[in-house]
């Protein structure tokens, strides 16, 4: 982390948009059972940002590893790779008013492609595979685009109601300008039947909501006879502009 | 019909699921070599200015048993209250002080653990002062949308008095759920998830 600014666009300091908690998935969601117990019940308190939320750390393109966007590579042992079909995941990192927004420290992670996670506490049956770790991290560029090279996920089973599947999916955790623009979500891919079958999918209310997480198959991107590309834009809260924010005499 | 505002929707939020040590803090998920070390895993130095404090705490569920795979990030202004940010117009803070922290919770007993510094007081937005806090944001399996709250010190009586933002909360019996306990040299802060001792949580 350094604290330096990432390009020579001024520094915004706006509140961010309220977020729209009806689009959001609420807190209690019994379909998905480990939810329940685990959901606050009470009203949350709203607030207008303070600085406290406005603010965040800057994440330097110089943490990263070459190889910290190629899960392909990252985890496996010298010239061996990843097992699994070769894809590229790219998009864009834009806020609620269509701006890309850069210096986005993205993180991902995901099972491999039998659908197994290299965890300790992951029981499926699918095996590990020697070459393949699940994690990496990019860094938006000055425009808000990304890119990193996995395999695809396979689908897994999990515990919940008795055969309940994920569909393939990577994990995103997005870190924009402002602590208070912090999400973590899920990429799904275009086409997957079992994105209607899931429960957790399911928390979600609003079917264009989860359109909105959907990766597409970008022809146009996918590199011939080596990798197919899937394009998965990112939105984050907007902010406002300060403007005509005024503060109170003398201060 | 009128102009559209051409806003887009923010992309929905999903759980951070069961293995978000994976892809936050691989280090401590096992998966070594590809990065050096977990990111928010250290956020001061031997030079960082400001009283060292450690803050511990769980996260609990509704049947009263401590999560043992939330992650926990905390971020807070430095001794002099700047926040190391580019958007902190009024000053730069302390270089060696990152302001962000970043923990898993143990995966046997549910503790998390921060080495930091007290944090100075940060104007809110009328210029007023607020008390001396840490910003919470905690995600975890079964939590579809991470939660923020904040962390207050119960020994700053006088300052907590006077925040404008602990004055919002309607019930005063709710307002200790914010209050981390002084314990020696540390504090500890536990985060009820639902129930009668329920944090407040916040929309912010
Ligand atoms: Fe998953």
């Amino acid at each position: 982390m350094s604290g330096a600014t990432l390009s020579n666009r001024k520094p915004e300091t706006g509140a961010f948009y309220q977020r729209d908690l009806d689009w959001h998935p609420p807190a209690y969601t019994p379909q998905y059972k480990t939810s329940v117990l685990r959901s606050p019940q009470k009203a949350l308190l709203s607030l207008d940002n303070t600085l406290s939320e406005i603010t965040g750390p800057v994440f330097g393109h110089n943490i990263l590893g070459e190889l910290d966007n190629d899960l392909i590579h990252n985890f496996a042992k010298a010239g061996e790779s990843a097992i699994g079909p070769r894809i590229i995941v790219h998009g864009h990192v834009l806020d609620e008013r269509g701006r890309g927004v850069d210096g986005v420290l993205l993180e991902f992670w995901q099972a491999n492609a039998g659908g197994r996670y290299r965890h300790r506490k992951e029981g499926y049956m699918a095996p590990l595979d020697p070459n393949f770790g699940g994690c990496g991290r990019t860094i938006t560029d000055e425009n808000g685009y990304y890119c990193l090279r996995t395999i695809q996920p396979g689908p897994y089973p999990w515990p919940n109601r008795a055969n309940d599947w994920r569909p393939a999916h990577i994990h995103f955790s997005a870190f924009g300008h402002g602590f208070a623009q912090r999400l973590i979500t899920q990429m799904y891919f275009e086409g997957d039947p079992l994105i209607w079958k899931c429960p957790i999918v399911d928390t979600i209310p609003d079917r264009e909501a989860i359109e909105g997480l959907t990766a597409v198959l970008d022809m146009e991107a996918t590199i011939p006879m080596d990798a197919r590309a899937y394009k998965f834009d990112i939105v984050l809260r907007g902010r406002r502009s300060t403007l005509f924010e005024n503060r109170r005499e003398g201060n | 019909m009128a102009q559209s505002l051409n806003r887009l929707k923010e992309s929905a939020s999903q759980t951070a699921g069961p293995y978000v040590h994976i892809g936050c803090t691989p280090n401590f998920a096992e998966i070594t070599g590809v990065y050096s070390e977990d990111l928010g895993a250290s956020m001061v130095n031997d030079k960082t200015k400001g009283e060292r404090i450690t803050i511990s705490g769980h996260v609990i569920d509704g049947a009263d048993t401590p999560l043992k795979d939330a992650l926990v990030e905390i971020w807070q202004a430095d001794a002099s209250g700047l926040y190391n940010s580019p958007a902190e117009m009024r000053g730069s803070a302390d270089p060696n002080f990152t302001g962000w922290g970043r923990c898993p919770t143990d995966m046997t007993t549910g503790e998390f653990r921060f080495e930091t510094i007290k944090p100075g007081r940060v104007p809110f937005k009328d210029g007023r002062l607020m008390a001396p806090h840490i910003t919470f944001w905690i995600v975890a399996r079964g939590i579809n949308l991470g939660l923020s709250t904040r962390m207050y010190f119960e020994d700053e009586e006088a300052a907590n008095a006077e925040d404008p933002v602990l004055a919002r909360i309607e019930h005063r019996v709710r307002v200790p759920t914010l209050l981390a306990k002084k314990d020696g040299n540390g504090y500890t802060f536990d985060i009820h998830l639902q129930g009668e001792k329920e944090t407040v949580f916040f929309d912010i």
